[in-house]
């Protein structure tokens, strides 16, 4: 494996989408290190961001560079976690599987690899499952579990917790903080400001397609530099 | 109805004759159904994934396509088979290898069609996931087919349903020659044309209730394994 992939510069990038500004000339750098949060209200343009990021989009202008310059290799060294997870109709283990395949991972590894990625998560004993009649929340730490077993350098995750309830949102959690301890440096959209605060070490907070402000995570929650943020936190905690 | 039961009787009297017919029009329209879901499926997975020009009119072409007459794919692989025709040499017209290459043709499109519809589904869901997995568009193409491998089932009864019911074709490139490349809907055509309708009909029931058993058959193993795998 050559050197890091990161920093991932974003370069003056926008994106539309039948004629509608959705990402409007977004400049920002992704160094490794700590775990990045996108904040923003529905709408803000939180998971175009990432799309375009992890290369699911293509920006309509302006440049998205990764210091790691072949996309094959680029593509095997980051992982997405969506809000809605997809999982293959096989097993669950054939699913971990799948991905290491897919990566290129010698077929005598695959295996032992896609089991201790299940232990990770806590899905072992569901090996052997199909993965479409697992829980909500089981086939979320089942996609964490695809992306644990690739070792990614940068996981992003688009609201992996929206569509669950709390004790499975936990679970969630405790694998990114698992992630992150692990090396793998973390980008994740939320408009939970408390996993934001659980979770983040540093806020990028997104308004209609622009970056209104970047800063730590307690900086950013204590003493929000923008009128947007200061107002879409007094709209998410209408107690403080 | 004293005609249907006479008919049933007459044809369960046929025994030997009629197994023989029974037999070779499991054996031509499944041989057709194996070549069409062959070549019906990478194709159908192709046009899903893939985006190229000209893609919106290959699925326009192939979705008509679907109606194809099967008289005029008879002619067109008669004029082919033909001695003096350029696979005249093979030697293949009023056999059941003939038979077998007019019904592939006739439902390739159907197969492909339905497949293709079935897999751009699926692939709206599994682009992304896909995409980001790092899978190529080969990949990809392979990976729908067995994912959606409940809803092709669909696709490839409904080649065999077109197959198994028409005559036109099998009519023209094989002959309905008694022994050889007579099936189960040329005999019916022939018995109507004799006038010997009882028989006609009995043949006309065997065929359904065999169309119906394939069908019941693979409902069932489908619902069992969609309920095995979600």
């Amino acid at each position: 494996m050559s050197a890091a992939i990161l920093p991932l510069a974003l370069d003056n990038v926008s994106y539309a989408s039948n004629g509608q500004a959705i990402i409007r000339g977004v400049s920002l750098a992704i160094e490794a290190g700590p775990a990045t949060i996108i904040l923003g209200a529905n709408g803000a343009g939180k998971s175009v961001l990432m799309r375009l990021m992890h290369g699911l989009l293509a920006p309509s202008a302006g440049r998205v560079r990764w210091s790691e310059p072949d996309p094959a290799s680029l593509r095997r060294r980051q992982a997405m976690v969506f809000q809605r997870p997809v999982m293959l109709r096989r097993s669950a283990l054939a699913n971990v599987v799948y991905a290491l395949k897919i990566a290129n991972i010698a077929a005598s590894e695959r295996q032992a690899l896609a089991l201790a990625a299940l232990d990770e998560v806590g899905l072992r004993h569901l090996a052997h499952r199909p993965a479409r009649v697992l829980s909500g929340g089981e086939q979320q730490r089942l996609a964490l579990a695809r992306a644990w077993a690739l070792h990614p350098e940068v996981l992003f995750l688009d609201e992996p917790t929206a569509n669950l309830d709390p004790g499975a949102a936990r679970e969630i959690e405790t694998v990114i903080k698992a992630f992150d301890a692990a090396g793998t440096k973390i980008v994740m959209a939320t408009h939970n400001l408390g996993q934001a605060r659980r979770l983040g070490d540093e806020v990028i907070y997104l308004h209609g397609g622009r970056v209104i402000e970047r800063a730590p995570i307690e900086q950013f929650f204590a003493r929000p530099a923008s009128a947007e943020a200061a107002a879409f936190m007094k709209g998410e905690l209408p107690w403080v | 109805m004293g005609a249907i039961a006479e008919g049933l009787h007459r044809v369960l009297a046929l025994d030997r004759e009629l197994w023989r017919i029974v037999a070779l029009s499991l054996e031509v329209s499944l041989s057709a159904v194996l070549i069409a879901t062959t070549l019906g499926l990478p194709l159908g997975a192709a046009l899903a994934v893939k985006r190229f020009a000209g893609r919106r009119a290959v699925i326009v072409v192939l979705n008509a396509l679907m109606g194809l007459p099967p008289v005029v794919v008879g002619l067109l692989i008669y004029l082919l088979l033909s001695r003096a025709g350029p696979l005249g040499e093979l030697g293949l017209l009023f056999t059941p290898g003939a038979m077998v290459i007019a019904q592939s043709v006739l439902i390739l499109p159907i197969v492909a069609a339905l497949a293709r519809q079935a897999l751009e589904d699926a692939w709206r869901e599994y682009e992304e996931q896909l995409r980001s997995l790092g899978a190529r568009e080969l990949d990809a193409a392979f990976t729908l087919i067995w994912d959606a491998r409940f809803s092709l089932v669909t696709a490839v009864l409904a080649g065999l349903g077109r197959a198994a019911a028409e005559v036109g074709a099998v009519m023209i490139v094989g002959g309905n020659i008694d022994g050889v490349t007579r099936v189960m809907t040329t005999a019916i055509a022939l018995e109507t044309s004799k006038g010997d309708l009882p028989l006609a009909l009995g043949l006309g029931f065997v065929l359904i209730a065999l169309v119906l058993l394939i069908n019941a058959a693979a409902q069932l193993v489908k619902e069992a394994a969609q309920r095995r795998f979600g």
